[in-house]
């Protein structure tokens, strides 16, 4: 395997983890209205994802820094071309940290109302936007000689990039419910378990709709699956999830629960991966597509970039771990509160 | 207004927002830090209830520097793509090792600190402080290592017109990343310790919350005393360095138009770029070629020297390096005069010194800023200095998308603001009123409990 690749697996990685971590507080903040009906509640949830979404979020800038390094080009042409969108992500997280870190210092009636709708919209706006930004990139670009997007900002607003805007949003949310039902207990337990049906047939449609959507308008994409048809293997990851989560819901296996989902997450990111490789982002005109190749940075860089991610990314993994045992278990409401 | 005014616009005022942040946060993470080891060695309740105070002060600042860090991350890909192409291949990298050395060390036990407190050892506790700490101030190393590099590029060559990495420790050790390092981290402390110094003098001056206070005083202060001595070493080094990698911006700190021998040390004038002279000017002789080559006799290059075309806003930059150079010195008299207290044991009662240090509280903030005016205004017009133009760095952008975002910027960043003051101006009047919650944290005061805490 070249360096290239590698670092195409690399990001990956990164996207993924990304996902899964901040796909649950992502989640329960887009769920938070139908989750938490009483104040008391909402401090549940957000005491839930409290000490970790931080930590989620570094995934996020961790892979945009990656990104940056590794594929400059892909960095530059991605970010500049979605600049309104990623201005409207940029406004949700910037919402997001502030709604967390202060809804709990001016607990006011008014102020409460105020943050909550705040961490609802900060945590909606990206988890519909990855995906659309996903089925932008998966339909093929527009660019120019330099590489520089061409289509205006309401082309970004197409149906494929849409749908695939709700398959995304599904999926996040099916972390956020799992989650919920793994970390509370009671009556909010209930009410997540009692969502979990509707967000999983939802899921389940979009995925196919999205499946049968994407064969339409970017057929290139199976290109690699016909020529090795081993790789019909990674769907079923998002196939196993898929199927292995309501069993788990109705057993009170919510851990199982939450992996499963998380399996959806990864698998689909994975197959539309394999698909795209070795491109990042197609292009229309093919001969200005940006690969593994054409986008890189030198080897040198790639090499020093790798001993960075070696030597550092398992010293993250080892206190990640241990924050997350010490929070392991269910967030109570205290008695008496204050 | 073109796309390119607007996003230099734009990344003035967020870069200018953010660091507000960074240096209080790193300064008080690392008094904060030493308060713990207090705590853990002593096991004074005092400790505890300092380490618990100052905490929930800094949880708030600290959760406004991230969320407008986010977009300094971002920026360089929306609003500088033609800079991310020719840079990537060497600006790229430390910004992902902030992420994988400095981000997730300082966010993963900020969230341990923040709603587990009371659930960890005291060395837990200790160790948690710490690697925030640590986090804060590894995070300011690779982001002034990229920021380093676009002042003095190293270890590159240019192939395909971009800027091709040749040797990794070069780019990462530039002629700068050290001094403006050190120089930057030095500032750091000197914010958080008048921070602290500020608010423990308002305690003390209205007989409040005298126990914390006075200890805090005394910490902070102390930090403030060798931070501030040190600053005018580290800020003499990182000087030098600009005189020998940056003459045009040196010209421009020192509103020197002409080339000279024994150049003089500027002390204060008035430069008129039109008339390309600088009038009023007071300077000692000499001493500017003596400081950088250590020869009075040294030539030191003016600005005609440069194309008009190659030359920095002189005004702009000029000022704002006096400021940062002027303050400096009333930070000198304010510490030596806080350290004579000391050593005589007035000075939790001085009210003079405590007035003083009330109103110095938030200058070095405005410092800091005066100081990356005077770097990154100096570094004009060139984004990479000597390789490319900022002119030539923007994203083709449609203008009106840029202009929406600075409005939608100027309007949550000004919200933040207001909720900012207001719940630091809040936290000290409850600490105030004594029956305040000192011992609270903010996660610990949400009325949930984390699994396994006491309920
Ligand atoms: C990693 C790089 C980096 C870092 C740490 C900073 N800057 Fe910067 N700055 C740039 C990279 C940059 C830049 C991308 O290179 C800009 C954008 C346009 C330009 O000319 O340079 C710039 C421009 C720029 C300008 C406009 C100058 C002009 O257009 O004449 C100001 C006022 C600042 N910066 C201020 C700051 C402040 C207050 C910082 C403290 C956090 C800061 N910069 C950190
Ligand atoms: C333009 C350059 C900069 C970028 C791209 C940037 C990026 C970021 C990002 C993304 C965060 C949020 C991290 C999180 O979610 O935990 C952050 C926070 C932080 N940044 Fe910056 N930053 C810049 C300038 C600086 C400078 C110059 C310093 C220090 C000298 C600094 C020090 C910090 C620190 C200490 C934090 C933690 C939050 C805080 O302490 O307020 N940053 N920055
Ligand atoms: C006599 C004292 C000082 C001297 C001689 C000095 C010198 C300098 C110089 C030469 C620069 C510009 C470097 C460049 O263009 O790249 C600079 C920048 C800066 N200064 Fe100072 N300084 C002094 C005091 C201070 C103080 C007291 C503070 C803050 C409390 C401060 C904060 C900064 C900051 C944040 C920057 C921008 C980052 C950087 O380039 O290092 N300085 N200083």
């Amino acid at each position: 395997m070249d360096l290239n690749t590698a670092w195409f697996l690399l990001v990956g990685v990164l996207i993924i983890g990304y996902a899964i971590l901040d796909g649950f507080d992502l989640g329960v903040g887009s769920l938070y209205y139908l989750l938490g009906k009483t104040n008391e509640e909402r401090k549940v949830l957000l005491g839930s994802i409290g000490p970790f979404w931080d930590g989620n979020e570094v995934w996020l800038l961790t892979g945009g820094g990656a990104l940056f390094a590794a594929f400059p080009l892909v960095y530059a042409t991605v970010f500049s071309g979605f600049y309104l969108a990623m201005m409207l992500v940029l406004f949700g997280l910037i919402f997001r940290a502030v709604a967390i870190e202060f809804r709990n210092q001016i607990d006011e009636p008014v102020w409460r109302q105020r943050w909550d709708f705040l961490f609802f919209v900060g945590s909606f706006l990206p988890a519909l936007l990855f995906g659309v930004a996903v089925g932008n990139v998966a339909q093929g670009l527009p660019l120019d000689n330099a590489y520089n997007y061409t289509g205006g900002f309401l082309a970004l607003l197409n149906p494929y990039a849409l749908l695939l805007g709700l398959l995304g949003l599904a999926a996040f949310l099916m972390q956020g419910v799992t989650f919920t039902m793994m970390k509370t207990e009671g009556t909010l337990q209930k009410r997540a378990e009692g969502l979990f049906g509707t967000i999983w047939i939802s899921f389940v449609a979009l995925y196919l709709a999205g499946s049968i959507y994407t064969y339409i308008v970017a057929p290139s994409l199976f290109d690699n699956y016909i020529r090795y048809p081993v790789l019909y293997l990674v769907p079923f990851i998002t196939v196993a999830g898929i199927a292995l989560a309501p069993w788990a819901v109705r057993y009170a296996r919510y851990g199982t629960a939450f992996l499963a989902s998380s399996l959806c997450m990864a698998g689909m990111i994975l197959t539309l991966a394999l698909g795209m490789f070795p491109n990042w982002v197609p292009a229309v005109d093919p001969n200005l597509s940006l690969t593994i190749y054409n986008a890189a940075s030198s080897q040198l860089t790639l090499k020093a970039m790798l001993i960075i991610a070696l030597a550092g990314v398992p010293i993250v993994l080892f206190y990640t771990i241990y924050v997350y045992r010490v929070f392991k278990g269910k967030v109570k409401l205290n008695q008496g509160g204050y | 207004m073109d796309a390119l005014f607007l996003s230099r616009l734009q990344f003035g005022l967020t870069a200018f927002f953010h660091f507000i942040f960074p240096p209080l946060s790193i300064g008080l993470a690392t008094i904060i830090a030493v308060i713990e080891l207090q705590y853990f060695r002593t096991g004074k309740e005092l400790y505890d209830k300092m380490a618990r105070f100052w905490f929930k002060l800094f949880a708030i600042t600290f959760a406004i520097g991230v969320a407008s860090g986010i977009t300094m991350e971002f920026q360089f890909g929306t609003n500088w793509s033609q800079y991310s192409r020719f840079v990537g291949d060497i600006f790229g990298a430390p910004l992902a090792a902030e992420g994988v050395f400095a981000f997730f060390l300082e966010s993963t036990f900020m969230g341990l600190l923040l709603f587990g407190r009371d659930r960890i050892s005291k060395a837990m506790r200790f160790f948690a402080s710490f690697f925030v700490a640590l986090g804060s101030t590894l995070s300011a190393f690779w982001i002034i290592v990229a920021n380093s590099w676009q002042q003095t590029p190293a270890g590159f060559k240019i192939e395909g017109g971009r800027a091709v990495l040749t040797d990794f420790f070069a780019a990462v050790f530039n002629p700068s990343t050290v001094p403006r390092y050190l120089h930057t981290v030095d500032a750091a402390y000197i914010t958080g310790a008048f921070f602290m110094m500020g608010i423990s003098a308002y305690f003390l001056l209205r007989n409040k919350n005298v126990e914390i206070a006075r200890t805090s005083m005394k910490i902070a202060l102390i930090f403030a005393v060798v931070a501030v001595l040190a600053q005018g070493l580290l800020g003499d080094l990182h000087a030098r360095q600009v005189a020998v990698t940056q003459p045009a911006k040196l010209a421009a700190f020192e509103g020197a138009w002409e080339s000279s021998s024994n150049a003089p040390l500027n002390i204060i004038g008035l430069p008129n770029p039109g008339k390309e002279s600088t009038s009023f000017s007071i300077g000692i002789p000499g001493l500017l070629s003596w400081l950088v080559y250590g020869d009075s006799g040294a030539r030191i290059q003016g600005l005609k020297d440069f194309a008009v075309a190659d030359r920095p806003p002189v005004a702009a930059t000029y000022w704002s390096y006096r400021a940062m150079i002027l303050a400096a010195g009333w930070f000198v008299v304010l510490v030596l005069w806080g350290a004579i207290l000391l050593k005589r044991g007035r000075v939790y009662t001085n009210r003079k010194f405590l007035t003083a240090a009330y109103y110095s509280m938030l200058m070095p903030l405005a410092v800091n800023e005066a100081g990356w005016f005077a770097a990154e205004i100096g570094r004009q017009p060139w984004i990479v200095h000597g390789l490319l133009k900022t002119s030539a760095a923007a994203s083709p952008l449609p203008a009106y998308q840029v202009l929406l975002s600075i409005i939608l910027f100027g309007a949550v960043y000004s919200g933040l603001l207001v909720v900012l003051i207001t719940l630091v101006r809040r936290e000290v009047r409850q600490a105030m009123t004594g029956d305040s919650e000192v011992a609270g944290v903010a996660g610990a005061g949400s009325g949930i409990s984390q699994p396994g805490m006491p309920v």
